[in-house]
């Protein structure tokens, strides 16, 4: 893990890959002697191929994977996709994907990626490059959806699916919404006057923190990692984002139990009325307008994440589709994936799935809009938005993030430390 | 491993005799080869199922997990690791951006092994001592006749059938910033959200969820007194302190110390508290936390890991056995002839 | 039902007659009431929740208030991605399994080292005792890559294999000390009537050792039952166990911490637990602490 053979020649790779299979190292399949530009390897096999494929996914809560695929099946009698149907955790379809990868499973040819693994994946080598025969199109699509499925200047998977952060707020006690951070946080005397808390995101340990950290750093011009996926953290933008949240911890705007806040601890929070502001998913919309328990249903709407000067930069989540470099079939696989990000699809997960499209145009849509209200925001949320870091080693930088962003919250360190010990862990996860 | 053992003994050849009639030696030999001819599935299920993953293991932890190679972009395989591995994890060397080791940063897994394993020991210290305390109490009320005795000795038991991971989900709602016990006691802890609190949360369910154990096997040593020891003491005049000190700990150590070793290593490897009710957040990684978090970054490194975890365990055992005098090999042995 | 148990137990123990108060066997009952409370309020507080309108989570009534079945209808809700009916079958399959194996083999080494004189016995003892006291971390490692490798996730023996290593020993452990308090002089006996000792060991031991066979058989299946660690890392959708399943539970939306419906499924993985442990107190006592019953 902490080796630093970075110039080995690949064919001695090549050769200690061969001889430690036996004693089994994680690592990846075919891809390490590949060198640059051209395909080789499994990525340079069954470019034409067609035939009946597998189509890989997490559990399909809202039930759009069935119907698509029924659709699909009935033009293309003799490509039939069939559905491999995961589990519905994220941890567990990560594994079961690095299972199937690492046994270089010809039945597992196209698969829905988090956009945190799309990174991982590609630089194992186990996902097609999306280029020249196998490529797509990709006018028209959100540009940090693009960027979360980009590796090295590659694209390794199609958007599939996209998601931001909401600014949710109490509109019969604020107007307007603020527009910039330090408009919300001047706000904070309305939350005062009514004894609620003012602001709330997701501050537990977990992965939400990293994706609110992000965003407070995005937000004010700073950044995790650079385009090659080096730490890049240790600005005074960055600590000045951070120190955004810091501040407000600290005095009070965010209020003390938000540092156990997943989604749903702050969705309760808001919709019991104590909160003024709540950043959080699209999905609380709905909940907010119809719980039982819900005080806020007529009393609060949607505005862009606040940021420096105008809209803040949301953390992206959703899913890529990608393909495997063992399909055999790679030629039908190219043409699913089109028809996965194709325009009429891309309506169908919104209608019936509720899931945000990769397609700019669908946000302006009337009939969306109609059914997702929160669309328009959720546009200018996206529009803006930040890839998490793209890194094979997301596992560690998002640890990296979230235990010192963590750390400077509770007050344990300085902004200042907590940024430079975040860049140096995110430096030591890429060394190895 | 049954073979090497059998090998001494295995001259006597003729059939059974009765038992009187053989010479100690020989009945030995002959119980040896029909002892071993039981034992052997058990053993052989044991080293398959323990001794090969643990080898696996060792063999895994003297390999560097792959890495990124830069100019490709590409992972590749990582390669012998010598002591690396044990190394980044006991001094906390990382590898430096530039090649060489620097001192694991805070945000790192390895900066975090020493403070998990302070946690996992503390953990251990304070929900065994707790445990030991009021099992004891648990016990000597249990081991009093009163009507609903029975009603009490089965409550016990209901905590301790709980699934663990379902104590876990029961204690975090518990603890929840609206949950019962801050509406109950009218605070205002975020129980899973700061260190101490967290700390306690852990150590408040697993007290709850284990001291019936510990209650139930001190509660059978308690019995083993006669009645007709403690009739004499009170005949005496010994006061009831004295008689829980000079008879009830020193006729109940050999039971006690048995159950505080079960106790103990169990906690040693403490894993489904905290990860269910805190991921190991606000200073609650355990060892085994450690290890599961790094098996995702590095099945090697991890490897190397669970090694030092084992070792650090064995060890407590060891000295639990060997200077304590817990033993559990004793009380599974000397059989019914000491009563 | 707790409460039907409760009166009948405490009918049938009739200690002593009426007699005069006194304040010792007061201070008893004021411990015991402790105790009780202790060891049921919890559980108590987990049974109400799970039969409680998902939203009044927080209410903090003591008792049964907006009863409802919802959330019991949530957990083996499969539109929402909860299959607990299987997870049930899951741990019910691996639970049986690896107890039968654990008991099959486990019943003849117990019998090896409760009763007879070989040399390494401590030596045997020994390692069988430090197999129970194996942290499932060590398994988890290797075993995770071995089963990558040979692709056995989501079997059934990913889950059954490591499980045995602790429940073999447990299981060892329990039937030796049971096994050292029975009447053997009836093996002497049954010897010295013309019977091998094999023949002894089937035709008088086996029906004896049954009670103490069936008590550790529970404490297997409890302790099967109730494992997490390993299950967590090494079962996939298809042989998720129940413990998994409830510290991932999914609600109706994503995000969602369903507390109601994460207590009507504890509730439900717990209630035959409990049953059981009612049912079987005093074999459940006695196995946990063989060797002290005389």
């Amino acid at each position: 893990m902490k080796s630093k053979k970075l110039l080995l020649p690949a064919a001695i790779a090549g050769v200690l890959a061969m001889s430690l299979t036996a004693c089994g190292g994680g690592g990846g399949g075919g891809g390490s002697a590949s060198s640059g530009g051209g395909l080789s390897g499994d990525a340079a096999n069954n470019l034409d191929g067609r035939g009946p494929i597998t189509y890989v996914q997490g559990k399909d809560n809202s039930n759009v994977v069935r119907p698509l695929i029924d659709k699909w099946n009935a033009a293309h009698p003799n490509e039939k996709v069939t559905f491999k149907e995961q589990s519905d955790q994220a941890d567990q379809q990560h594994d079961d994907l690095v299972q199937n990868f690492q046994a270089k499973n010809p039945n597992y040819d196209v698969m829905s990626v988090d956009v945190v693994w799309t990174a991982e994946f590609a630089a194992k080598g186990w996902l097609q490059p999306l280029k020249d025969k196998t490529s797509i199109p990709t006018d028209g699509m959100l540009d940090a959806t693009i960027k979360s499925a980009t590796y090295n200047g590659t694209l390794y998977a199609a958007p599939q699916s996209s998601d931001g952060g909401i600014l949710y707020y109490r509109s019969d006690l604020v107007p307007t919404p603020p527009k910039t951070w330090d408009e919300m946080m001047s706000m904070c005397s309305i939350a005062k006057a009514h004894n609620i808390g003012c602001y709330a995101g997701q501050f537990q340990k977990y992965e939400g923190l990293t994706v609110n950290a992000a965003e407070a750093i995005n937000s004010a011009g700073g950044k995790i990692v650079d385009d090659s996926g080096k730490a890049a953290v240790n600005t005074d933008q960055a600590k000045a984002g951070l120190n955004n949240l810091v501040q407000a911890y600290k005095d009070g705007n965010i209020p003390t139990e938000a540092i156990t806040y997943q989604e749903e601890q702050g969705r309760q929070a808001f919709e019991d009325g104590k909160l003024l502001f709540l950043r959080n998913w699209p999905y609380v919309y709905n909940l907010a307008k119809t719980d039982g328990s819900s005080t806020v249903k007529d009393t609060f709407k949607m505005a862009p994440l606040p940021g420096k000067s105008g809209p803040g930069a949301s953390s992206l989540g959703g899913h890529n589709v990608a393909m495997s470099v063992y399909s055999k079939n790679k030629a039908t696989v190219s043409d699913f994936l089109k028809f996965i990000t194709s325009e009429e699809t891309q309506r169908f997960y919104a209608t019936q799935g509720s899931l945000a499209p990769v397609l700019t145009k669908l946000y302006d849509d009337q009939a969306l809009v109609a059914k997702l209200p929160y669309l328009p925001v959720l546009k200018t949320s996206i529009q803006n938005a930040v890839p998490r870091p793209v890194t094979p080693f997301y596992p560690a930088v998002t640890k990296a993030v979230q235990d010192n962003a963590y750390a400077a919250l509770k007050g344990e360190k300085s902004v200042d430390t907590a940024i430079s010990d975040m860049q140096k862990a995110i430096e030591s996860a890429g060394a190895k | 491993m049954s073979t090497e053992l059998q090998k001494p003994k295995t001259t006597a050849g003729g059939g059974q005799k009765l038992p009187g009639r053989e010479s100690a030696d020989r009945k030995e030999a002959t119980q040896g080869r029909w002892a071993y001819t039981l034992l052997a599935p058990s053993l052989v299920l044991l080293a398959i199922v323990i001794i090969y993953p643990v080898i696996n293991a060792i063999v895994m932890s003297f390999q560097k997990d792959s890495g990124l190679d830069a100019t490709t972009g590409f992972f590749s395989e990582g390669g012998p690791a010598g002591f690396d591995n044990y190394i980044h994890w006991l001094v906390q060397q990382c590898t430096a951006p530039g090649g060489g080791s620097v001192a694991c940063p805070p945000g790192t897994l390895g900066a975090q092994f020493w403070d998990s394993m302070g946690t996992t020991f503390f953990f251990t210290l304070v929900t065994v001592a707790f445990e030991t305390v009021l099992g004891f109490w648990m016990a000597i009320i249990m081991a009093r006749a009163f009507r609903g005795r029975s009603l009490i000795r089965a409550a016990v038991l209901v905590p301790w059938a709980i699934p663990t991971a379902v104590t876990a989900k029961l204690w975090f709602f518990i603890f929840a910033f609206e949950g019962i016990a801050n509406k109950l006691f009218g605070t205002q802890i975020l129980w899973t959200g700061s260190e101490w609190p967290a700390k306690w949360a852990i150590i408040i369910a697993d007290v709850w969820k284990t001291t019936p154990f510990m209650a139930l096997l001190i509660l059978a040593g308690l019995q083993l007194i006669p009645d007709e020891v403690y009739e004499a003491a009170r005949v005496d005049g010994a006061s009831t302190w004295q008689r829980f000190r000079l008879i009830t700990l020193p006729l109940v150590r050999p039971a006690l110390m048995v159950a505080i070793l079960f106790r103990v290593l169990d906690a040693l490897r403490m894993y489904d508290l905290p990860a269910i009710m805190t991921q190991g957040a606000n200073g609650t990684t355990t060892l085994s936390i450690l290890v599961v978090q790094q098996i995702r970054q590095g099945f090697n490194t991890a490897a190397a890991l669970s090694t030092i975890t084992f070792l650090v365990i064995f060890l407590v055992a060891f000295i639990f056995v060997r200077f304590l005098g817990a033993n559990a090999v004793d009380a599974a042995t000397s059989s019914g002839k000491a009563k | 039902m707790t409460t039907a148990t409760v009166s009948r137990t405490s009918a049938t123990s009739t200690d002593r007659p009426k007699r005069p108060f006194n304040w010792g066997s007061f201070r008893t009952y004021i411990s015991a009431a402790i105790i009780l409370i202790w060891c049921l309020a919890p559980f108590y507080w987990m049974v109400v929740t799970a039969f409680r309108d998902v939203g009044f989570t927080f209410d903090t009534t003591p008792f049964f208030t907006h009863v409802t079945w919802d959330n019991f209808a949530t957990v083996f809700d499969e539109s929402l991605g909860n299959h607990f009916g299987k997870n049930l079958l899951n741990s019910l399959i691996v639970g049986v399994v690896t107890t039968v194996v654990a008991l099959v083999v486990g019943v003849f080494a117990a019998y090896a080292l409760a009763r007879l004189n070989f040399r390494f016995k401590f030596v045997v003892l020994g390692f069988i005792l430090g197999a129970s006291m194996f942290p499932g971390v060590a398994l988890v490692t290797p075993l995770f890559q071995l089963f990558t490798n040979i692709g056995w996730f989501g079997t059934y023996q990913a889950l059954i294999i490591p499980n045995i290593s602790f429940v073999l020993p447990l299981t060892v452990y329990t039937l030796t000390s049971f096994f050292r308090e029975m009447p053997w002089e009836l093996e002497e006996a049954a010897r010295i009537d013309g019977c091998t000792q094999g023949q002894a060991f089937r035709k008088v031991i086996l029906p004896l050792a049954a009670p103490a066979t069936f008590t550790t058989a529970i404490l297997a299946f409890i302790a099967s039952w109730n494992e997490f660690l390993i299950a967590s890392q090494l079962s996939n959708d298809s042989t998720k166990t129940v413990t998994v399943a409830i510290a991932y539970f999914a609600g109706s939306q994503p995000h969602q911490e369903p507390y109601t419906a994460v207590m009507a499924a504890g509730t439900v993985v717990t209630i035959p637990l409990v049953i059981l442990v009612l049912i079987f107190q005093r074999k459940i006592v006695a196995g946990l602490t063989a060797g002290a019953v005389k």
